[in-house]
C-alpha cells in the first residue's frame, strides 16, 4: 500500500482534493437551504408533514440516477461537478431541514413564551433564543449528513466524477486491492476528521450542554 | 427522458430474467437478508450496551463509524476479495445496517422510563421478565424507528450491487447509463423510491400492529 | 423546490467560473487551443482506454500542453456526450467500434479494411470533432470460450456457436447488449441467441473470471488481453466482419487541436501496435503495475517521452 502511495501521490491527492470539495459544498449549500426551510416547517405547521415526506421520497432516491438526471433538468455538463454537487446539496437537505424543525420544536414553549414577555421579537427571539437552544439537534443532524455525504461522494466515479471513488473503480478494474483500500482508508479518515471539526464546534458554541 | 421504459408491458413480463418484477424480487432479496443478519448481529448487541451502559462509547460511535464507510468501495473491495457472488453484497449491505439498528436498539434501551422499570422489579418480576415485558416493549418503538430507517438506506443503496455485475433494480440505472437509455434510468428511479415507500409504509404498518397501545399516546 | 436547485446550480457555476485554478472547474478547454492551450484527456471505463488516455497525456504534456485529465468515464454512450457538450476535449477511440455507434443504420457493407473504415467514419463525426491518424494496434471485441467448451463443442468461429448458443450463458460489459457489434449484429449477422445475458464488466476481471469458474460460457473481452493467452481461452474467429476494423485512433474536439497536439499524437499513434499495446497492457493488468508507470514506460522506451 505504501508503495503505492509512493507511486500515484499526485493521483491520490487530486482524488482527495476533488472528494472534499464534493462532499463539503453541498453541506454547506444543504445548510443554508435548511435553516429557512426547517423554519418555515415550524411557523407553518401545515407545511411540516408535506415537506418531511417530500424530502423523504428524495432520499431515496439512488444518487447514481440523480448523478445522471441532473445535466438534463440543469442543462449541465456531463461531467460536471455541479451535478454531484447538487445531488448531494439535494440529500443534505433531506434530512438536515427536518432536524432543524425537530430542533426548533424542540424548545420548550414556556422558553419560548418567556421570550417574548421580556420584549423578543419574533426575529431576534429565533435569533437570539430558539436557534441557540435549537443547535445541538440540529448540529447533530449536520454530523450525519456530513459523515454520509463523504461516503456518497465515491458513487459518483461510476459516471466519471467521484473523488476518492476512482480509486475504488480503477481498483476494481484490475482486481487490484491497493487503490481500493487506499480510497476507503481516506474516505474514512475524512469523515472521521469532518466529523471531529464539527464535534469540537458544537462544544464551542453551546457550551451550556457540558454542564449537563 | 420519458416513461416510456416503466410503461412497456415486456419489461413487466415476469418469464423475463431482467425484467422489472425479477429486478424487484432479487432487490428485496438484497435487502431482506441484509436486514436480517444485521437484526441479528446488531439487536442482542445494541440491547445488551444499552441494558448495562457498558460500552456505550462503542453504540454512540457505531453511527457515524458505520456511515463512513463508503459502500460501494466496501463492495468493490469485497468482490475482489470473494470474486463474484451474492456473499459481497451481503457483507456490504450488513455492514450498512448494523449502525442503525445497534444505535436504536441502545437509545431504545437508555431512553427508557427508568420509574417504570423500576416499578416492575418492585412487582416481584424476575430480570428477565422485566427485560421482555417491560423494557423491550417500551424500547420497540425507538428500535423500529432505527430499523425503518436501514431499511430506508438499503433499499436506495442495493442499487450499487448492479455496479459488480449482480442483479437488482441497480441493473435499470447501470444498463441505462452504459446504453444511454435514460427512459430506464428513470424507470430504475421511480421503481426504487417507490420500492423505498412501500418498504416504509409495510414497516410502518408492522410497527402499529406490535407497539403496545399503551405507548402511543405520546 | 427545482428554483432552489437551479439557483444553488447557478452560485456553484459562479464559483467554478471564479477559482481558474480549480482543479474541478469545468471550462471547457477551448481558450488559447491554438498555441497548444489546455487538452481535456477523457477515457472509458476499462484500463486500456485509461492506458491510451494516460500515453496521450503524458506525450501532450512531453511537448508542454497543459493537460486536464477525466479519465474512466463510462461506456461509449456516456463518454460521446461529453465529448460534444465540451467536458473533454480527446479520447482514445477505436475506428470501427466509433463508426458503429455514429451509423444507427449500421456499417455499410462492405466496409471493414481500416482504411475504408477510416474513410467513413470521416464522414458520421460529430460536428465540431476529427480523428488523427489512426495507429496499427488493434484492439477488437471478441467472443471468446473456455478452451473446454470449444473442444466439447467443436467451436472456431462465431457461425459455429449458432447451434448451441441457445444453451450458453454470454456475458460482458452492459453496453454490449444493445450494440451493433454486440448481441444485436450477433443476431443479425450470424443468428446467433444466447440462452441468457450476464451484465458484467467490459473486458474485465469480473467476465474474466466468470468464464474462469464456468457461470458464463462465452465471454465478450477484447483481443489485446493477455488473460486469453494466459487461461488458454479460445477467441472465435469473425468471418463475416461483424466487429469490422478496430484500430486505435484519437478522437479529438477540433478547437483543442492544434499543429503541437497533432504532432505529439501522431507520434504515438506510430508507435504502437497491437504487440507492444497488449504487453504494455499486460504489466497493467497482470503486473499491476500503475497506468503513469507504464505510459512513462511506453513514451521513453519508444524515443517519444
Amino acid at each position: 500500500m505504501i508503495q503505492y502511495l509512493t507511486n500515484n501521490h499526485e493521483i491520490v491527492w487530486q482524488a482527495l482534493q476533488e472528494h472534499l470539495y464534493l462532499a463539503l459544498l453541498p453541506i454547506l449549500f444543504g445548510f443554508a437551504i435548511s435553516l429557512p426551510l426547517g423554519y418555515l416547517a415550524v411557523r407553518f405547521s401545515w407545511l411540516y408533514h408535506p415537506l418531511i415526506n417530500t424530502f423523504g421520497v428524495l432520499y431515496s432516491i439512488p444518487s447514481l440516477a440523480l448523478f445522471v438526471f441532473l445535466p438534463v433538468i440543469l442543462g449541465t455538463k456531463v461531467l460536471s461537478p455541479v451535478n454531484v454537487v447538487v445531488a448531494l446539496t439535494v440529500y443534505t437537505v433531506a434530512l438536515l431541514a427536518r432536524t432543524v424543525a425537530d430542533g426548533l420544536r424542540s424548545v420548550d414553549p414556556v422558553v419560548v413564551q418567556a421570550a417574548t414577555a421580556m420584549g423578543y421579537r419574533r426575529t431576534r427571539r429565533l435569533i437570539d433564543v430558539e436557534l441557540p437552544i435549537a443547535l445541538p439537534v440540529v448540529l447533530a443532524g449536520l454530523r450525519v449528513a456530513t459523515v454520509s455525504n463523504i461516503s456518497l461522494v465515491s458513487v459518483g466515479s461510476l459516471i466519471g466524477i467521484g473523488g476518492l471513488g476512482q480509486l475504488f473503480t480503477r481498483g476494481f478494474q484490475l482486481f487490484y486491492l491497493e487503490p481500493i483500500l487506499v480510497g476507503i482508508i481516506l474516505s474514512v479518515v475524512l469523515a472521521a476528521i469532518a466529523d471531529l471539526i464539527i464535534v469540537l464546534v458544537q462544544r464551542a458554541v453551546t457550551p451550556w450542554t457540558r454542564a449537563a | 427522458m420519458n416513461f416510456s421504459y416503466l410503461t412497456d408491458p415486456a419489461h413487466w413480463d415476469p418469464s423475463n430474467p431482467g425484467s422489472i418484477p425479477n429486478l424487484i424480487l432479487s432487490h428485496l432479496g438484497y435487502t431482506a437478508l441484509a436486514l436480517l443478519i444485521g437484526a441479528v448481529i446488531a439487536l442482542p448487541v445494541g440491547l445488551y450496551i444499552g441494558h448495562t451502559g457498558k460500552g456505550s462509547f462503542i453504540a454512540i460511535n457505531a453511527g457515524n463509524a458505520g456511515r463512513s464507510l463508503p459502500t460501494l468501495g466496501l463492495l468493490m473491495l469485497m468482490v475482489t476479495l470473494l470474486g463474484l457472488g451474492l456473499l459481497p453484497v451481503l457483507i456490504a449491505l450488513t455492514v450498512l445496517v448494523i449502525p442503525p439498528i445497534l444505535t436504536s436498539a441502545y437509545a431504545g434501551m437508555r431512553n427508557l422510563d427508568h420509574r417504570v422499570v423500576d416499578a416492575a422489579r418492585g412487582m416481584g418480576m424476575r430480570p428477565w421478565q422485566v427485560l421482555t415485558r417491560v423494557e423491550l416493549p417500551m424500547a420497540l418503538p425507538i428500535m423500529l424507528s432505527g430499523f425503518r430507517n436501514a431499511a430506508l438506506q438499503v433499499v436506495a443503496t442495493a442499487t450499487v450491487a448492479a455496479a459488480v455485475g449482480l442483479g437488482g433494480l441497480g441493473r435499470l440505472l447501470i444498463d441505462g447509463l452504459a446504453v444511454n437509455d435514460y427512459s430506464r434510468v428513470l424507470a430504475g428511479a421511480i421503481v426504487v423510491a417507490a420500492l423505498a415507500v412501500l418498504v416504509d409504509l409495510f414497516l410502518a404498518l408492522i410497527q402499529r400492529l406490535i407497539v403496545s397501545p399503551g405507548l402511543k399516546g405520546s | 423546490m427545482k428554483r432552489i436547485v437551479a439557483a444553488v446550480a447557478m452560485a456553484l457555476t459562479l464559483t467554478a467560473c471564479g477559482a481558474n485554478s480549480d482543479p474541478l472547474s469545468n471550462e471547457p478547454a477551448s481558450s488559447g487551443a491554438a498555441g497548444g492551450g489546455a487538452v481535456t484527456v477523457g477515457s472509458a471505463n476499462f484500463p486500456e482506454s485509461q492506458l491510451l488516455a494516460e500515453i496521450y497525456s503524458q506525450a501532450l504534456e512531453a511537448k508542454g500542453v497543459k493537460v486536464t485529465r477525466k479519465f474512466n468515464i463510462g461506456a461509449r454512450e456516456v463518454y460521446l456526450k461529453a465529448l460534444q457538450d465540451g467536458s473533454i476535449s480527446l479520447l482514445p477511440e477505436y475506428n470501427g467500434a466509433l463508426l458503429a455507434a455514429l451509423s444507427p443504420n449500421g456499417i455499410p457493407a462492405g466496409v471493414s479494411s481500416p482504411d475504408a473504415v477510416l474513410t467513413e467514419l470521416k464522414k458520421v463525426l460529430p460536428s465540431g470533432t476529427e480523428v488523427l491518424a489512426q495507429s496499427a494496434a488493434e484492439d477488437k471485441d471478441t467472443l471468446t470460450v473456455s478452451a473446454d467448451t470449444a473442444t466439447k463443442n467443436n467451436l472456431k468461429t462465431i457461425e459455429d456457436l449458432k447451434a448451441v448458443a441457445p444453451t450458453l450463458v454470454a456475458g460482458g460489459g452492459p453496453e454490449f447488449s444493445e450494440r451493433q457489434q454486440g448481441l444485436k449484429g450477433l443476431k443479425e449477422v450470424y443468428g446467433v441467441e444466447f440462452k441468457e445475458w450476464k451484465p458484467l464488466d467490459p473486458g474485465g476481471p469480473l467476465t474474466v473470471n466468470a468464464l474462469k469458474d464456468g457461470d458464463i460460457q462465452v465471454a465478450n473481452l477484447f483481443s489485446t488481453d493477455s488473460s486469453i493467452v494466459t487461461n488458454k481461452f479460445v477467441t472465435l474467429a469473425d468471418p463475416k466482419n461483424l466487429f469490422t476494423s478496430q484500430n486505435i485512433i484519437p478522437l479529438i474536439r477540433k478547437e483543442a487541436n492544434s499543429a503541437t497536439v497533432t504532432g505529439a499524437l501522431d507520434a504515438v499513434s506510430g508507435k504502437l501496435t497491437t504487440e507492444n499495446l497488449t504487453s504494455y497492457l499486460a504489466q497493467v493488468q497482470v503486473d499491476k503495475k500503475d497506468i503513469t508507470v507504464v505510459a512513462k514506460a511506453f513514451l521513453s522506451e519508444n524515443g517519444l517521452g
